[in-house]
This record gives C-alpha cells, sequence and structure tokens, in this order.
C-alpha cells in the first residue's frame, strides 16, 4: 500500500508529528531505525521544558519553544505523562553574568515568556536553600517545567498508532527514491515502503535522509553530554530547575530535580564522531561534577545511581532546519535544544508545511487525544487498594525501589507499542529506574517478558538489537 | 488483631529474630516476606561454608535457610510471603500489599525490621564506558545463575573482591566460563580471606589490587572490551599500566548498602557510617519497640553472625511486649583510629545482662594488633589480634562489670599495631 504520509524516526518529533498526523483522515507511517521509540536524543537529555529565553528573538527556536512550552501542560494532563511546571533558574554568580541575565531576561520578554523576573540573593536563598552563596542574582523564569522525556515520546506515539498509524521498528530507511506520481519508494534492509509524502525526523540522521532526496544545506556535528542521575535521598537540593549562565560550551551544567524524584546533574557539551556512540569518560564526568559544584555545593556522589549520555543533533546552522526541503518532503531535522521542549509545536508546523505542499486532509470526527495510565507509585490507599481489586498483579511489587506492580509490567508489555527489552519495560512502567538499577527485578522482568512474550529467557534483551542478557544454559542433569 | 511482633523480612536474620521472639513467649508473630518462599538471598547461595560457627558443620546456603525454617515450623509464628511492605510507622502500623489479600494495614506492639542489604551498583561508582548488556552486579548474576539457570557471561572480568564477587569467579568457573581477572580498587581485598583462597587461587585467577576497570567498550549492545588501569595512591590511574581484556562481561562486587528506605521513612534516626538505624545493645531503634538486625543494620560477613544478633533482637523485642521499654542512661560507643563504625552505636549499661556485644570493621589491614577501649585517656580494656582486614567483621565482649564502673558518657573503640 502507498502511505499518504511516512515519518522517518521515532523520537520525540517524529512522534509528536506522528500524533498530530493521527489526528486527520489520512495513512501515516512511521519508520524507525532502533528496536524501540525515543531510543536516541529523546530518552536521554535534560528532560527539560524550557521557557524558552535562550533562543534568539526571531528564530524558529524562539517561537516554537515558547508554543510548545504552553502547549505541554494540557497535553501531558491528557495523555498521561508526568509533567510539573516547577520554574528554573538562571544563577549569575558574577557582574558579567548578571549582565548575561539581564539579556536573557530581554531576549524572553521578546519571545513571549511569561512570568520572569530577575530575583536577588535574598530571594535565591529562599527559594533554593541548597544553592551557592556565591549567587548574586538569577533569572527565574515561572513557566520552565520538568517531564519524562521517554514518557512523552510514547505517548505521542502510542497515541498515533491508537489513531491508525502504521509503526514499523527496526526498519533503518537506507535509500529514497523519488516516484514517477510523485510520492517517494522508501528503502529498509527487510521490505521497501511507499508513501505520497515524507516527514524527515531522523535527528542525528536527519543530514543524511536530507541528502537522500535533497542537496546539502546544512551538516549534523553530534555533541555528546554526559550526566548523573542522583538517589531520591538527593532530590532536597534542588526545588527548580537550575541553570549556570550559557557561554560557549552550551547552556552549562544544570542541576534540576525528576519528575520520579531523582536529581539529574549535567551535562558538559563535547562534539564527536559518531552520533550512535553515547559512552560516559572520567573527564566527561569529572567536569560534570566541578561545574556542578558551582551552583550546589553539596551534592554527595556517592548517592549516583546510574550515569548515562546522550547525543545532541546541533548542526553547523544556530536554528532548527525545518523546511520544505524537497517536492512532498519534509524536514524536521536538526533539531537540538530546545527540540523536547519544542516538539508539539514542531508538529503544528509540519502539518502546515504539508498543507504548503497541497496535502490538507480533514480532520478526524473523533480522534484519540486521551491516553490513561496507571502508576501505583502515584497512587493513594484508596486508589491502590481499588486496582489490586480490579486486577491483583497490581498487589505484587516487582521493582521495589520504584514500587512497580507486575500489573503495571504486565500492562505495559500488552500496550500499544510492546516493548521487548528490559528497558523497554522500564521507560514504560519505571522498573529499574531506582537505586539498585535493577539489580533485583532485573531477572523477573526477564522472566515476565518471556512468559508474556511467549519467547526463551535468551532472546531477551537488556535494550537494542544484539543486547543478550543470558548467553547459555548452566548445565544439565545427564539422565540416562 | 494486635501482633505482638510483626518481623519484616523473610531471610536469615528475619527467621532467627521470628524464632528467638517465640522461644521467649510472644504468640502472635508474623513474619511479611517479599518473595515467594522464605529464606532470602540465601537460597540462591548455593555454595557451601554457611554455620560452622552456628551449627559447627558446613552446609550451603538454602541447607543452613531450611534448618532455620524448620525451626520456625514448630512454632506458631505466621508467615505472610509474597507480600510487600510498603510502610512502617513509629505508631507500629505496617502497610502491606499482595495479590492474594490487596491492601493491608497491619499493627503490631513491637516489629523487627530485617529487610538485608542491595549491591552497590556501576551508576554508584560511575565506571565509564559504553553502557551495553553484559555489566551485571556479582548478586543478580549469581541468581540467574543458581536459580534461574542461565550463565550471564562466558569471558568474565570481576570488579571489586567482594565475598559474592570471589564466590561468583569459582561459580562461573565451574559452569565453563573464563574469569580473566578480579580486579581490585582498594589495596587489599573486601572479602574473606578464605574466599581469596579458594575461589580466586585454586583456580589460578588473577586478583589485580589497587586497579580499576577505567572503560567499557561494547559491540552491538554488549560488552566486548575492558581496560583496566594501576592506580597511584591518589586511586587516580596511572598512564601507560592498562590491562586490556576481551570479555563479553563484567560482574560488580563494589559493596553492600543495608536497605534502609522504610526505615528512613518512619523517621528511625540513622548512621551514615553504617547506613543503619543507630541501635541501642538490644538491637532496639531510635523509635521505640522497633528493632533491627542483620544486614539491614551493617553489613556482616558470615550469617552465623547475623542469626546470633537477629536472636538477640528477637528477644528483646519479646521483653519490649511482656515487659515494657528498658530505663537507663545511654553510653554512647564512638569509632575510634582505624575503626570504621561500631554496632550497637549506644549501650543503656542498665539493659545489658552480662556483657554487651560490639562489632566493627577496621579500615585497613593489621598484622598483630590491639583493639583499645577507652573513655576519655583511660583505657578501659584491650583485645589482642594476629590479623585484622576491612573484609572481616570484628567482634569484641564489653562485660558489664567494665561498663557499670564507666563514669563518662562515651567509650571509643579504635585499632592499632600492638
Amino acid at each position: 500500500m502507498k502511505y499518504d504520509v511516512c515519518i522517518i524516526g521515532c523520537g520525540v518529533i517524529g512522534a509528536a508529528a506522528a500524533f498530530e498526523l493521527s489526528k486527520y483522515d489520512c495513512s501515516v507511517l512511521i519508520l524507525e531505525k532502533e528496536n524501540d521509540v525515543a531510543m536516541g536524543s529523546s530518552r536521554a537529555n535534560s528532560a527539560i521544558i524550557h521557557a524558552g529565553y535562550d533562543p534568539k528573538p526571531g528564530t524558529l527556536m524562539a517561537r516554537l519553544n515558547v508554543e510548545g512550552n504552553a502547549m505541554a501542560e494540557q497535553l501531558c494532563k491528557d495523555l498521561s505523562v508526568p509533567f510539573a511546571r516547577i520554574g528554573s533558574l538562571v544563577l549569575a554568580f558574577s557582574e558579567e553574568e548578571e549582565a548575561t541575565i539581564r539579556m536573557l531576561y530581554d531576549r524572553g520578554v521578546a519571545n513571549g515568556v511569561p512570568g520572569l523576573r530577575i530575583i536577588d540573593a535574598a530571594e535565591i536563598r529562599e527559594m533554593e536553600p541548597q544553592v551557592s552563596k556565591e549567587a548574586r542574582a538569577a533569572l527565574y523564569a515561572p513557566s520552565a517545567g520538568i517531564i519524562t522525556p521517554w514518557e512523552y515520546t510514547l505517548a505521542f506515539a502510542e497515541t498515533a498508532v491508537r489513531n491508525g498509524a502504521k509503526l514499523v521498528l527496526n526498519a533503518p530507511v537506507t535509500g529514497i527514491r523519488a516516484l514517477s506520481d510523485g510520492g517517494y519508494k522508501l528503502a529498509t534492509p527487510k521490505v521497501d515502503f511507499e508513501a505520497a509524502y515524507v516527514i524527515n525526523a531522523a535527528g542525528v540522521h536527519s543530514g543524511e535522509i536530507h541528502e537522500m532526496v535533497a542537496a546539502k544545506t546544512f551538516t549534523v556535528m553530534p555533541n555528546r553530554g554526559e550526566y548523573y542521575v542522583m538517589d531520591k535521598a538527593e532530590c532536597f537540593r534542588a526545588n527548580h530547575v537550575l541553570f549556570q549562565c550559557p557561554n560557549q560550551d552550551g547552556k552549562g551544567v544544570l542541576v534540576t530535580p525528576t519528575m520520579d524524584h531523582n536529581l539529574l546533574v549535567g551535562p558538559n557539551a563535547v562534539g564527536v564522531e559518531d552520533g550512535d556512540r553515547v559512552n560516559n569518560t572520567a573527564e566527561g564526568m569529572a567536569f560534570v561534577r566541578e561545574k556542578a559544584s558551582k551552583s550546589v555545593p553539596g551534592i554527595n556522589y556517592r548517592n549516583a545511581i546510574r550515569n548515562f549520555a546522550g547525543i545532541r543533533a546541533n548542526t553547523d546552522k544556530d536554528e532548527f532546519q525545518i523546511s520544505i526541503a524537497a517536492d512532498r518532503f519534509i524536514d524536521l531535522a536538526g533539531i537540538k535544544s530546545p527540540g523536547l521542549s519544542s516538539a508539539p509545536a514542531i508538529a503544528l508546523e509540519a502539518v502546515r508545511l504539508l498543507n504548503q505542499c497541497g496535502f490538507a486532509p480533514d480532520k478526524k470526527a473523533h480522534p484519540i487525544t486521551t491516553r490513561e495510565k496507571k502508576r501505583f507509585r502515584y497512587m493513594n490507599d484508596e486508589e491502590r487498594r481499588e486496582a489490586i481489586r480490579e486486577n491483583p498483579l497490581y498487589g505484587r511489587v516487582i521493582c521495589r525501589c520504584e514500587t512497580v506492580t507486575e500489573g503495571e509490567i504486565v500492562d505495559a508489555i500488552h500496550s500499544p507499542i510492546p516493548p521487548c527489552s528490559v528497558d523497554g519495560v522500564k521507560r514504560r512502567a519505571g522498573s529499574g529506574m531506582g537505586r539498585c538499577q535493577g539489580g533485583f527485578c532485573g531477572p523477573r522482568i526477564v522472566d515476565i517478558l518471556a512468559r508474556e512474550l511467549k519467547l526463551d529467557p535468551m532472546e531477551i534483551t537488556q535494550d537494542g538489537v544484539g543486547s543478550q542478557l543470558l548467553l547459555a544454559e548452566t548445565k544439565r542433569e545427564v539422565t540416562e | 488483631m494486635t501482633y505482638d511482633l510483626i518481623v519484616v523480612g523473610g531471610g536469615p536474620a528475619g527467621l532467627a529474630a521470628a524464632c528467638s521472639a517465640w522461644e521467649k513467649g510472644l504468640k502472635h508473630i508474623l513474619i511479611v516476606e517479599r518473595d515467594k518462599e522464605l529464606g532470602g538471598i540465601l537460597n540462591q547461595c548455593i555454595h557451601n561454608g554457611f554455620g560452622l560457627h552456628r551449627f559447627k558443620e558446613e552446609l550451603t546456603g538454602p541447607e543452613y535457610a531450611g534448618r532455620f525454617i524448620k525451626m520456625l515450623g514448630d512454632t506458631g509464628v505466621e508467615v505472610m510471603l509474597d507480600t510487600m511492605v510498603l510502610e512502617i510507622n513509629a505508631r507500629h502500623e505496617v502497610h502491606v500489599i499482595s495479590a492474594a489479600k490487596g491492601y493491608e494495614v497491619l499493627e503490631a506492639k513491637s516489629i523487627v525490621l530485617a529487610m538485608g542489604c542491595r549491591e552497590r551498583t556501576r551508576g554508584a561508582i560511575g565506571i565509564p564506558g559504553d553502557r551495553p548488556a553484559g555489566v551485571f552486579t556479582a548478586g543478580s548474576a549469581q541468581r540467574y545463575l543458581n536459580m534461574e539457570g542461565y550463565m550471564v557471561g562466558k569471558r568474565v572480568v570481576i570488579l571489586g573482591s567482594g565475598d559474592i564477587g570471589l564466590i561468583m569467579a569459582r561459580r562461573m568457573t565451574l559452569e565453563g566460563a573464563k574469569v580473566l581477572a578480579c580486579v581490585e580498587l582498594m589495596p587489599y581485598s573486601g572479602g574473606l580471606m578464605r574466599n581469596i583462597v579458594q575461589c580466586l587461587q585454586d583456580w589460578d585467577i588473577p586478583l589485580y589490587l589497587s586497579h580499576t576497570i577505567t572503560d567499557i567498550v561494547a559491540t552491538n549492545g554488549r560488552v566486548s572490551h575492558v581496560t583496566v588501569h594501576k592506580l597511584d595512591e591518589n586511586r587516580q590511574p596511572i598512564p601507560g599500566t592498562n590491562l586490556e581484556f576481551d570479555c563479553d562481561t563484567v560482574l560488580l562486587s563494589v559493596g553492600l548498602i543495608p536497605e534502609n528506605e522504610l526505615t528512613r521513612a518512619a523517621g528511625i534516626e540513622m548512621d551514615p557510617r553504617t547506613n543503619g538505624a543507630y541501635v541501642f545493645e538490644n538491637m532496639e531503634t531510635s523509635v521505640p519497640g522497633i528493632f533491627a538486625c542483620g544486614n539491614v543494620v551493617h553489613v556482616h560477613d558470615l550469617v552465623d553472625y547475623v542469626s546470633a544478633e537477629s536472636e538477640r533482637a528477637g528477644a528483646a523485642a519479646a521483653a519490649y511486649v511482656l515487659g515494657g521499654a528498658p530505663a537507663g542512661d545511654a553510653l554512647t560507643v564512638k569509632n575510634g583510629a582505624d575503626v570504621g563504625y561500631t554496632v550497637p552505636q549506644r549501650i543503656r549499661v542498665s539493659n545489658v545482662p552480662k556483657a554487651a556485644d560490639v562489632f566493627f570493621r577496621v579500615r585497613r589491614v593489621f598484622k598483630n594488633s590491639v583493639i583499645e577501649v577507652k573513655a576519655g585517656d583511660q583505657l578501659l580494656i584491650s583485645y589482642k589480634r594476629e590479623h585484622m582486614a576491612p573484609g572481616e567483621m570484628e567482634h569484641i565482649l564489653l562485660p558489664r562489670k567494665l561498663l557499670d564502673g564507666v563514669s563518662a558518657s562515651e567509650i571509643t573503640v579504635s585499632a592499632k599495631e600492638a
């Protein structure tokens, strides 16, 4: 069959575009090269919905950031995505940095960021008792928020799928050829697909996809950022997203609580060759610790529970690459920070660009725009009683650190985009996110995955293709 | 109904505490266990060496647990399996959930905390490199191997020389894996000497002291290579000392952390040195009627000591319920030179029977050494030890008579060369 629209890449941008398009009478295909959605930048980032004072006024980044931020609250409510508008502070430690936050304030006002205020040291102390006493002033942006980014992506993608969009995993696009009737043929290792319109949301690979149909107009320059995730015991160190002043190395190292009441510290910013390799380095981790201590001196790294790294799809342009790149071919490319914040607004932009290309399907009469998700750990006692009454599996805790029940894990395995790996379950149910990092629940998740998917445990992967956990069976009893 | 005692956890500590409380006369006792069977982590410890002190014979982990489960069977102690405790509080309420019974709030006159400990992870020590499959804590690898029947890898590097890592070096070797190295950050092993000999030396597995893993490389989502460096005296890698290993698995045995989330949430005072609760001489915590024992208080080296400590906790819970709270001022026990912590941290002298048990670990390796207990500058008592190491728990008995004579409010335990 020939799809109306094919979206390449199911990170938050591709997923948001799919969600938006799935509200229309059209057939949508999403091709994702990995074995799950949100496998690139969308799962490894600062998990912030930025207020929008950073981008230069007049840029797409400025407009889409502020629009996306405004949309996030209702979307997250409708789609059951953890989100909280906790506000952010950009801390100034010198006169020069005070000038910088005044500049950011002016930018923010020009960009239409609501509620910005410059606060003095006394007010910083009141809002953030753990922040360094060296902080002289700060830009306070009440509209900044924190979010669970992979859940945002999953919510968009799952709802799109429930609206009829077709998601194909393990399908890297290896070539694109224009068809004589105006559409495109997209090659993947197993099957070729056809679509009348194509959206390039391939993140760090968006340059390669662009160049399959059009002349090179931008160069992706992958940039790695490393982080620490701290135990909940450290969460009290920050009540808001705590930024430092942006400098030539990016937005600086931030300290922020997460939606699961951990503390997130990072990132650094290092240009790398391989946009798919997200390794941590001793230097990067030391850099993050040192820089973060400037904002919050007391963080106890003995309470670290995980390090990770993510890749920014930076380009040689200081702007998102959103345009009609070729006939019926739209780039949502080079989406770096504030891409997560802008995602729903970028999706609307994609629909407008499709309209410009002459594709204007009717809205569905009753598209699905809501999603429900049970999270045992956030239920009150009565809700917990009720959940266990409805499904006794909600009474069996599998992940003891995060209090995730077998009910949630089984629900996740049978969700619209079923996970096939331990980390896929982790992103959906929250199991293994805690202080023991799956040490206790890992074997039980493998067991449940194998049981529910009717697979041999040796087929179950940690994460992507090839990441098998178990390599052999133990010696067997010899029977004559 | 209000239970006389609810024991949180049915591992070795919980089993011993419940048996002992029953023996001392409590009638309504409940053990809440999150797993589907009693025994805790002993069930996956299928090697021998358990029970030498307690039973004067060598048992496997499941056999050792079995002895206590059998003893429990002769009592009227109730057991709830497959049940998770979500919350306890100072009012002695225990919130539990299970698939079978749903959400319940149970009440008790006393509580014994026996939740055990968990393993430190890669994230806690920040090993650089890729983050592929194939990096396991030694305990989870042990569960896969001994309980589920699967090998987590075939070519293995072990980081840390804690006892579980050492045991797994031998276990993986017996199952046909090649253990290439055991790498230890410190200049000494964190495990028992007998495990170094029986699990590494007997199998020609090299132990690299003062070394650590500095990079993990993945190929197709699975560990394919690790780099190890020797460390200088500041524990920084020395350039040029790298050892390279092609392997598919990294096992971590880098420490255990008492699992005290319930304890903290109940507002019980915690000791940052042990990561466990502050306890009195009878294993009572800062909240009257709530006791703690086993690895949730401090990480033990031998389960035999866990059992002994837990029996004291169970007996104390019984005394609390049957006789009320012990009175008297508490003497603070402080850790002095080269001693990491002490358990108990507080002794109510009037509550000490003949002598008070004090456990601790030293901070470095000692030969021909002496343990000193002082009140201010006054030496109260000393104990000779031929050998002491951080991997081995030390135990001293402070006679009641001696404690009665102490007028100071604190005493100090320290270690030094003789």
